[in-house]
C-alpha cells in the first residue's frame, strides 16, 4: 500500500471543466441506481407474479405460456439482455419507430431500457419463487375455494395468492437485493449510475481508485441491506400462524 | 511543469539509493528475483496495442516494449526471462502498476500530471489528438454543427469531460451518449444513435478501418486536443526508468520510432490489412528529434 | 440493419469460443465445489452453538450477499496485490473471488437444508452413540443435499450467467472471446447473439435436469 497515493479529499473537489463536486456525482449516481432498481423491482413484482401463477392453473396453453416466460428471460445474463434490447430490438422495429426510439434523449433511453431489461430478467425469478410458493400449499386448498363455489379466478385471488406471497416473502427478498445489485448494468448502454460514475471518477482523477471504488461499494451494501430490514419488517408483519418460521 | 520537476527531485533526494550503481533495485531487481517481467497490454487500442486474429497481443507500443525488454536481458544477462503479458483495461491500468502486478504498462495511456502522482511515464512515443468521426452522407464538418445533437464517446475516457469542456467554452449543448467500450461507441454511431463519435484519432481510425463499410465515416473538424501517449511504469524506480528512457532515446535517435511508426500507422496492419492512414504529425516529429515526458498540460495552447 | 447481418463469422469465431467457454465452465465447477466446501461449513458455523462463530460467519454472508459480483471482483483483483503483495491473473483472481461469494450463497441454501432435517434424526444420531461431527457426516449432510440438490443446482446456472462479469478484469472467457472475435472484425451484433444463445442453450439445458431431478426427489418425500 505504499506505492498509492491516497487522496480522500478527491470527493469535495470539482470535476474537470465541470461546476459540481465528485461527492454530487455520486449523489446522483445514487439516485439513478436507486430509480432504476425500484421501477425495474415493480415490474418484475407485477409480470413474475402473473407468470408464476400461470404456470399453477389448470389450463396447458396458459401454463406453458408461464413456463416459456420464465425460461426466456432467465437463461441470458442480463448484460447480453441489455445490449439486445438496446442494440437489436430497436432496428427490429418499424422503420418510423425505430428512428423515433434511437433519437429519444440518451439519458432517458438508456434509463427505459435499463428498467425493462432488467424488469423482465428479474420477474422471470419471480415468477419462479410465486409458482413454488403456490404448489407448496396443500391440495386442500384450492380444493376447499372450489368446493364453497368460487370460480378459479377467485381461489387464486381469496385463497391461494394471499398465502402464497406470505409464504414466499424471504425468498422474495433476495431477489429484491439482486435487482439493486444488478442495476449496476445500466453503466454498459450509458446511464450515470454508481458503477459508471465510479469508472469516470477514476479517469478523471487519474487513478484514485480506492476511493472511487469503495464509496460506490458502501453504498451498494447501504441500499441492498434497507432493502433486506424493508423486507424483513414486512415478512414479520405479514407471517402465517402456524407454520414452523412463525416462532 | 516546474512545481512537478522540484517534487521529483525532494521525493528522488528522499530516496537516496541510487548511490551504489551495481546495486539492482526496484522493477529491475524484481525482474532479476523472478526472472520473468510482466507488460500490460490493451485489447482494442488500434494500432498501439490490440490482439491478432490468433489473439496474439500485436502493436506499435508492443513492438516498442519487446525492445525494452531485450535491453532488460542485456543489462541483467538473462536471456532466458520469461516475458508475461497482462491484458488492462482503462479502469485498472494504473492500480495494476502500482500494485507490481504490470510492470511496463504498452498500452494507450495519456501522460498527465494527475497520473503522474501515481506512476511515471516513459518518453513521449505517440501524440494523439482527440477528433470527431462522423457519417460522410451525414454533411457534418465542424463541432458546432453538432449543437443539439447526440455525440457518443466510450466511459472512462478523457474524451467525456473534454466533450464538457466544449460545451461550456462554446456554449454549445450535446446530447451525451456512452459506449462501455469503443466497439459499443462505434455501434452508436453506425445505427445512427449518436451524430458524431469523439475520441482518440488512432483509435477512432481503427474502429473505422474494422467496420462493415469504413468508406462511409471520416474525421472532421478541429481537434478538440492534442495529448502526448507514453508507456508507463512506476513510480520513484530511477534505476528501471533511466534504461527505459535510454532505450526509447536511442531509438528515437536512430530512425527505429519512424520506421515502427510507418510500420503500423502508414502501412496495411492486420486484422484486415487496413491502412489507417495516419501521417506522422510535427509534433510527433519534434518529439521524436527531442524526446521528452512532458505531460499533457504543457500541450495546452 | 438486419439484412447486413452476416453469421458467417460466427463459424471463424468457434476455436476462441469453445476456448473460452471452457474457461467459463471451469470457473463455475470450480466455484460449485469450492463454494459447497466453504458455503457448508459456514452454515454449520452459523448453526453451531458457539456464538462469536455464529455471528462471524452471519456477517461475512450478509456482506457477501449485499456488494455486487462485478464489485467484488474489481476489488479483489485490484486490491489484494495491493496489500499482500502476491499478484495473480485475472483468471486465478476470478477463481477465488467467485468460490468466496458463492459459498455464502450456498452457505444459506445448506443452512435451509440442514434446517428442513427432523431435530429428532440429531437425536436418533446421539442415541447410536454418534458424535456431533459423525451425527452431521452420515446422517444429516447426506440428506440435507439431497433435499437441497435442485436449488444448488439453480444458484449454480446463476454462477454461470454470473461469470459473464469478469470481462470486467480481462479475464478471457466466453463472452470475453466473442466479444474481442466482433471487435476484430466490427461484427459485435452478431456475436452478441450467438453468445447469448450458447448460455441459453446451456442454462435450459441445466434447469430442464433441475425440474427432472425436483420430480425424482418429490417421491422421496
Amino acid at each position: 500500500m505504499n506505492n498509492y497515493h491516497w487522496n480522500w479529499g478527491i470527493f469535495f473537489q470539482t470535476i474537470q471543466n465541470g461546476d459540481v463536486t465528485y461527492l454530487t456525482w455520486i449523489i446522483q449516481a445514487l439516485g439513478w441506481t436507486i430509480a432504476i432498481s425500484l421501477l425495474a423491482w415493480v415490474i418484475a413484482l407485477a409480470l413474475g407474479s402473473l407468470f408464476g401463477t400461470l404456470r399453477t392453473v389448470p389450463h396447458r396453453g396458459l401454463a406453458l405460456l408461464g413456463h416459456a416466460w420464465v425460461e426466456f428471460f432467465r437463461n441470458v445474463p442480463i448484460l447480453m439482455q441489455l445490449f439486445i434490447w438496446y442494440f437489436v430490438v430497436p432496428e427490429m422495429l418499424p422503420h418510423d419507430l425505430s428512428v423515433w426510439v434511437k433519437q429519444m434523449d440518451p439519458q432517458i433511453s438508456g434509463f427505459i431500457f435499463s428498467v425493462i431489461a432488467l424488469g423482465l430478467f428479474t420477474s422471470a425469478r419471480v415468477a419462479e419463487q410465486v409458482r413454488a410458493g403456490i404448489q407448496s400449499l396443500s391440495r386442500g386448498q384450492r380444493a376447499a375455494g372450489l368446493a364453497i363455489g368460487f370460480t378459479t379466478f377467485q381461489t387464486y385471488r381469496y385463497v391461494l395468492l394471499p398465502m402464497a406471497f406470505r409464504i414466499i416473502i424471504p425468498p422474495l427478498t433476495s431477489e429484491f437485493m439482486n435487482a439493486f445489485k444488478n442495476s449496476g448494468v445500466a453503466y454498459s448502454v450509458g446511464v450515470w449510475e454508481l458503477v459508471f460514475v465510479s469508472n469516470q471518477m477514476v479517469e478523471e482523477t487519474g487513478g484514485q481508485v480506492i476511493e472511487s471504488l469503495i464509496v460506490p461499494t458502501i453504498l451498494y451494501i447501504i441500499c441492498s441491506y434497507t432493502a433486506n430490514r424493508v423486507m424483513y419488517f414486512i415478512e414479520k408483519r405479514s407471517r402465517v400462524p402456524g407454520l414452523i418460521v412463525a416462532k | 511543469m516546474k512545481k512537478h520537476h522540484l517534487l521529483l527531485a525532494l521525493v528522488a533526494g528522499l530516496v537516496v539509493q541510487t548511490a551504489n550503481a551495481q546495486a539492482l533495485d526496484g522493477t529491475l531487481k524484481k525482474i532479476k528475483d523472478s526472472n520473468s517481467i510482466t507488460l500490460g497490454i490493451r485489447e482494442s487500442s488500434f494500432p498501439l496495442s490490440y490482439l491478432d486474429a490468433s489473439q496474439k497481443p500485436i502493436g506499435y507500443h508492443i513492438d516498442i516494449c519487446n525492445a525494452i525488454v531485450d535491453a532488460v536481458k542485456a543489462k541483467l544477462a538473462l536471456p532466458k526471462l520469461e516475458v508475461k503479458t497482462q491484458a488492462v483495461t482503462s479502469q485498472n491500468r494504473i492500480p495494476l502498476v502500482v500494485n507490481g502486478t504490470v510492470d511496463l504498462e504498452c498500452g494507450s495511456t495519456t501522460n498527465n500530471l494527475d497520473r503522474q502522482k501515481q506512476v511515471a511515464f516513459a518518453p513521449t512515443t505517440y501524440i494523439t489528438q482527440v477528433r470527431i468521426a462522423v457519417k460522410k452522407a451525414s454533411g457534418i464538418k465542424t463541432l458546432e454543427q453538432l449543437h443539439g445533437k447526440p455525440i457518443v464517446t466510450s466511459t472512462g475516457t478523457t474524451s467525456v469531460q473534454l466533450i464538457r469542456a466544449n460545451e461550456k467554452g462554446k456554449n454549445l449543448d450535446f446530447k451525451e451518449v456512452y459506449g462501455k467500450d469503443h466497439a459499443d461507441s462505434f455501434l452508436m454511431l453506425e445505427q445512427d444513435r449518436a451524430a458524431a463519435f469523439v475520441l482518440d484519432d488512432n483509435l477512432l481510425m481503427g474502429e473505422i478501418a474494422n467496420s462493415k463499410a469504413p468508406q462511409d465515416y471520416e474525421l472532421v473538424g478541429e481537434p478538440l486536443s492534442t495529448e502526448p501517449i507514453a508507456i508507463m511504469l512506476r513510480k520513484d524506480d530511477p534505476q528501471f526508468k533511466g534504461l527505459v528512457t535510454a532505450t526509447i532515446n536511442s531509438m528515437a535517435k536512430n530512425g527505429t520510432l519512424t520506421k515502427l511508426y510507418n510500420k503500423w500507422f502508414e502501412s496495411p496492419i492486420p486484422p484486415k490489412n487496413l491502412k489507417l492512414n495516419l501521417p506522422l504529425s510535427a509534433a510527433l516529429k519534434d518529439a521524436f528529434a527531442n524526446p521528452n515526458d512532458k505531460p499533457a498540460e504543457s500541450y495546452k495552447k | 440493419m438486419f439484412a447486413s447481418l452476416d453469421f458467417s463469422i460466427v463459424l471463424q469465431a468457434i476455436p476462441a469460443i469453445l476456448q473460452g467457454l471452457l474457461y467459463s465452465l471451469e470457473l463455475t465447477v470450480v466455484a460449485m465445489v469450492g463454494g459447497v466446501i466453504l458455503g457448508t461449513l459456514l452454515a454449520l458455523c452459523r448453526l453451531s452453538s458457539n456464538a462469536y462463530l455464529g455471528f462471524a460467519a452471519k456477517v461475512y454472508v450478509d456482506l457477501m450477499r449485499s456488494i455486487p459480483l462485478l464489485m467484488m471482483i474489481l476489488w479483489f483483483f485490484l486490491l489484494v496485490p495491493l496489500m499482500t503483495g502476491v499478484r495473480m491473473g485475472p483468471e486465478n483472481s476470478a477463481l477465488i473471488t467467485f468460490t468466496l461469494f458463492q459459498a455464502a450463497f450456498y452457505s444459506e441454501i445448506m443452512r435451509a437444508g440442514i434446517q428442513s432435517i427432523a431435530k429428532g434424526q440429531i437425536n436418533a444420531g446421539f442415541a447410536l452413540g454418534m458424535t456431533y461431527s459423525q451425527t452431521m457426516a452420515n446422517v444429516i449432510l447426506p440428506q440435507a443435499f439431497r433435499n437441497m440438490l435442485p436449488v444448488l443446482l439453480t444458484q449454480t446456472f446463476v454462477l454461470f450467467q454470473d461469470t459473464s462479469l469478469v470481462y470486467a478484469v480481462g479475464a478471457r472467457d466466453l463472452l470475453w472471446a466473442a466479444k474481442t472475435v466482433g471487435i476484430n472484425n466490427g461484427r459485435t451484433v452478431e456475436m452478441y447473439i450467438f453468445v447469448s444463445l450458447i448460455y441459453f442453450v446451456i442454462c435450459f439445458s441445466l434447469s430442464m435436469l433441475v425440474k427432472y431431478m425436483n420430480k425424482r426427489i418429490a417421491i422421496i418425500r
